[in-house]
């Protein structure tokens, strides 16, 4: 008995998505939670997997389709013993793009219609089981009378809410778990208050115009967020590198199967600090301070699309050479946009380095809910005075942001502190 | 012993038990009750249901005296006292049947006798049959609470329970406590012609009403007759052959009351006792059992519901516990814990009182800046109608968000309004969705229209 393959929802609000790509072909065999196929939404490309064993016998949706509609017929898997001519998409129509779909689709009857005398049993995908952020496709958005005002007042985007109420529903507690200030209403969002456009087109300057990406729209949207909503303070501090520099080249000198850079020696102390100090690794909620017993690092990666955050996770208890191996690898799934949400979403702390561009230092915006990041800039040649005598040392200055509401001032130093003498002594990073 | 296994057993069967009994069959468990006297608790056989039977006659002959305001002639209007009681009995015989009836539909196996738990998922009833289940409801409700010197002796001092089947009517009766039961009492024999006497500790009677509400309906009660104390003390009782005179403490004197009857109607405590909590890790505090928001305690696999776990003591708080308890033991996956201020509460004295939600002043104690709005039973043509003008429907608002926060009502027949705010309330409808709503002419629900439009400045007839 043939099975149909429906366009599943990836979370509760998305009504449609991109089918990416199809990693199976016609024909080709598939057991249950097997990848077949990759669906894009507006941050992230998640991977579907077949519920049920059996040939993928025929695709109806080609590989980069946009606006698929969630729960439309696009392919037929068959038994053992079928053959494409067992398959009757006719008599089992896709349905309409419904109402949002429950998060994770279950098996599903086909309509009873079907005269077909073998009635084909219809599969839904199993999505990925990390959440994604919720799309904005514009399908209808169930929330009480009171939960919508309250959105309105507090600037909060209903979309981007999980709804703990009937059938989904958002109720007024939800809103106090929601992220503040993100609601994309033109006067709610200083960034939209003057609108570039049309002050232009008044001074008549010339411009192009680039459709805003799901990506660019997100990165826009967590960091306002974060900027509006987290109480930043810098701390500043001088590293010297000879030190590492010199351990980095021995280590690499003559390896073939890694290349461990300054970053990666970044990620391990970042993460070895921690640990040492873990009031550092902490974020804030209302109603507890939240503390971390794993240091996660996320390290801040440019692609085409835009700025992602790939996580090294429990960096402190992995030697540098599967740091940089495995940093190597979600570099490229990054700039390949084929990271999936697990590799991106979380992270207790944030490493920006923009050293590679020459820049001496600069401060970056926190990631929330994450307390803290470092923002490294270039190793250099700088004059150092030590013990009275002027000299030459390798430098690199690292400036971190913090979520002042969860690291007070002085904890923050002590980290830093810690951090410095990891890397200016590094031997207990390669330990 | 025999032995025999269950899904779900069910200790008690009132309102919480017997429902919570047939949820649970419904969805396909193999579900069995304890009940060791009536089907349908004290709701059903000496609470919520008697006392409407009583309270109807009590309102019926309380008419009959109205009857030439509307221009009916009824002539040596008298009562029968022992009839009265006796269909009350029967009101509340004939719904018990109902219940039994239910639960053999529904294949709940009942069992006659008195549950203990023994631990390890088992009980016995009767120290007879040994039952089995991986999950136990605790649902053996509540009695009334006992205060030194107060103790009902079923002859002079009543509880509830003997206030419900009186031989005869006392002349004389003295209410001590002025909550829902209190008043209720106070109303009936009231109305039956008794001398009432009401003393509330507090000092406003129906504490827990808002407190236009209660002075509302103090001013009621003391048109009809009755004597209301509040801020006292009951210093003693002392009971003759056929009488008791009270002591009570009021603004630093001491009176004395002697009364035919004193109803002890001060609150309720859990039935926490012999039901062997002590082979489980459940956990009790001041005589009622400790839940979290799925009403599991402190031992995996037992739960509690209604009275015997806590406040607010009403029937309807107790089927609904049960039936998120049972819902969220099968895994469905749209159960949502009960919301305390979302559970209306109504009292059946005259005037009827009903509310649900935060008092205003609960509110502002919460820190919320309000919008009041008050309709009285004056202004409504259904009212006037029916020769009921006296009462008010009070509505609190919460005025940054337009959340109704609150509703509280005294007068005719506002038991059967509430539930329109409840439901509003459940729905988190904001002012602006009440407005919106069409209230259909002519019924004592415009006032409930009226009374929102008032909180911001708008009511059309008052």
């Amino acid at each position: 008995m043939p099975h149909n393959v429906l366009m599943p929802a990836l979370s509760p609000t998305m009504t449609e998505g991109k089918l990416a790509k199809w990693v199976k072909k016609e024909g080709d065999k598939v057991k249950a939670g097997q990848v077949i196929a990759e669906i894009e939404t507006d941050k992230a490309t998640m991977e579907v997997e077949a519920v049920d064993e059996g040939t993928l016998g025929k695709i109806l949706v080609a590989e980069g389709t946009e606006g698929v509609a969630v729960n439309t017929l696009i392919a037929v898997l068959l038994e053992e013993g079928e053959t494409a001519n067992d398959i009757k998409t006719d008599a089992a129509p896709a349905p309409k793009a419904a109402a949002p779909a429950p998060a994770a689709p279950v098996k599903t009857v086909t309509p009873a219609n079907t005269q077909s005398p073998a009635p084909q049993k219809t599969v839904a995908l199993l999505p990925q089981k990390s959440v994604a952020p919720l799309s904005q496709q514009g399908g209808r958005i169930y929330a009480s009378p009171l939960a919508k005002r309250l959105a309105k007042e507090r600037g909060i985007d209903l979309s981007r809410v999980t709804g703990s109420g009937p059938h989904g529903r958002i109720v007024k507690s939800d809103l106090d778990k929601a992220p503040v200030g993100v609601a994309p209403v033109k006067s709610a969002s200083p960034t939209s208050s003057i609108d570039a456009k049309a002050l232009a087109d008044a001074y008549g300057i010339p411009y192009t115009l680039q459709p805003n990406s799901g990506v660019r729209k997100v990165i826009a949207r967590r960091l306002l967020e974060s900027k509006q909503t987290v109480p930043h303070f810098y701390l500043t501090v001088d590293c010297e590198l000879d030190a590492l520099l010199k351990i980095r080249k021995d280590l690499n000198d003559g390896a073939t199967d890694f290349k461990i850079s300054v970053n990666d020696f970044i990620i391990k102390a970042t993460a070895a600090a921690l640990v040492k100090y873990p009031a550092a690794n902490v974020s804030w909620t209302d109603d507890a301070l939240l503390q971390y017993t794993r240091a996660d690092v996320s390290v801040a990666v440019a692609t085409p699309n835009g700025l992602i955050t790939p996580i090294i996770k429990d960096a402190a208890n992995k030697s540098l050479k599967v740091i940089s191996n495995e940093m190597k690898e979600l570099a490229q799934k990054a700039k390949d946009g084929k990271l999936k949400p697990a590799e991106f979403q979380g992270g207790t702390i944030s490493v920006s380095n923009l050293g590679m561009f020459g820049i001496r230092e600069f401060s970056a915006i926190i990631n929330p809910p994450q307390g803290a990041i470092l923002a490294v800039g270039a190793g250099e040649e700088r004059a150092v005075v030590r013990n009275g005598q002027l000299k030459i040392a390798n430098v690199m200055t690292v400036t971190m942001s913090v979520d002042h509401r969860a690291i007070d001032g002085a904890v923050g130093a002590e980290f830093l502190q810690i951090f410095k003498k990891l890397i200016e002594s590094p031997m207990s990073l390669i330990l | 012993m025999t032995e025999q296994d269950f899904d779900i057993i069910v200790i008690g069967g009132g309102p919480g038990g017997y429902v919570a009994a047939i949820r649970a069959a419904q969805l396909g468990m193999k579900t069995a009750v304890v009940e060791r006297e009536h089907l349908g608790g004290i709701c059903l056989n000496w609470g919520c249901i008697p006392t409407k039977a009583l309270l109807r006659s009590a309102e019926i002959y309380h008419l009959m005296h109205r009857a030439a305001e509307f221009g009916l002639k009824v002539e040596n209007v008298s009562f029968d006292f022992s009839k009265i009681i006796e269909r009350s009995r029967k009101v509340s015989a004939q719904l018990s049947g109902g219940v039994k009836h239910l639960l053999k539909k529904n294949k709940v196996t009942v069992f006659d006798g008195t549950a203990k738990l023994l631990g390890k998922g088992k009980i016995s009833v009767d120290g007879k049959t040994e039952l089995k289940a991986p999950h136990i409801i605790i649902a053996t409700g509540a009695r009334a609470r006992v205060l030194p010197g107060l103790e009902p002796d079923g002859k002079l001092v009543w509880s509830y329970k003997e206030a419900m089947v009186p031989t005869e009517m006392p002349k004389s009766v003295l209410v001590i406590g002025s909550g829902a039961i209190g008043v209720e009492f106070a109303s009936f024999y009231r109305s039956l012609g008794a001398d009432v006497t009401v003393a509330e500790v507090m000092d406003r009677i129906l504490p827990v009403e808002d407190i236009d509400i209660s002075t509302f309906a103090r001013k009621q009660f003391e048109k009809q007759g009755m004597k209301i104390l509040t801020s006292t003390k009951i210093e003693k009782l002392e009971k003759s052959a056929a009488s008791v005179t009270a002591h009570i403490a009021v603004g630093g004197k001491v009176e004395k009351i002697t009364v035919d009857r004193v109803i002890s109607a001060v609150g309720i405590s859990g039935n926490v006792e012999n039901i062997g909590l002590e082979n489980t890790k459940v956990k009790v505090d001041r005589g009622h059992i400790v839940i979290n928001e799925w009403m599991q305690t402190g031992e995996p696999g037992v739960y509690a519901i209604g009275d015997v776990a806590g406040p607010p003591w009403l029937a309807h708080k107790a089927s609904h516990e049960g039936v998120i308890c049972v819902e969220k033991i099968k895994g469905l996956a749209d159960v949502h814990p009960l919301k305390t201020e979302n559970i209306p509460g109504c009292t059946y004295c005259t005037p009827q009182i009903a509310s649900v939600g935060l008092t205003e002043a609960k509110a502002k104690e919460k820190g919320y800046q309000v919008k009041v709005g008050k309709f009285p039973f004056i202004g409504n043509g259904k009212a006037i109608a029916l020769g009921e003008p006296e009462g008010m429907v009070k509505t609190v608002f919460d005025a940054k968000t337009g959340e109704l926060l609150g509703a509280h009502m005294v007068g005719a027949e506002v038991t059967e309004l509430i539930q329109g705010y409840g439901i509003a309330k459940s729905l988190e409808s904001t002012e602006l969705d009440l407005m919106h709503a069409v209230f259909p002419h002519p019924t004592l629900s415009e006032m409930m229209h009226e009374s929102v439009l008032d909180a911001y400045g708008r009511a059309i007839h008052f």
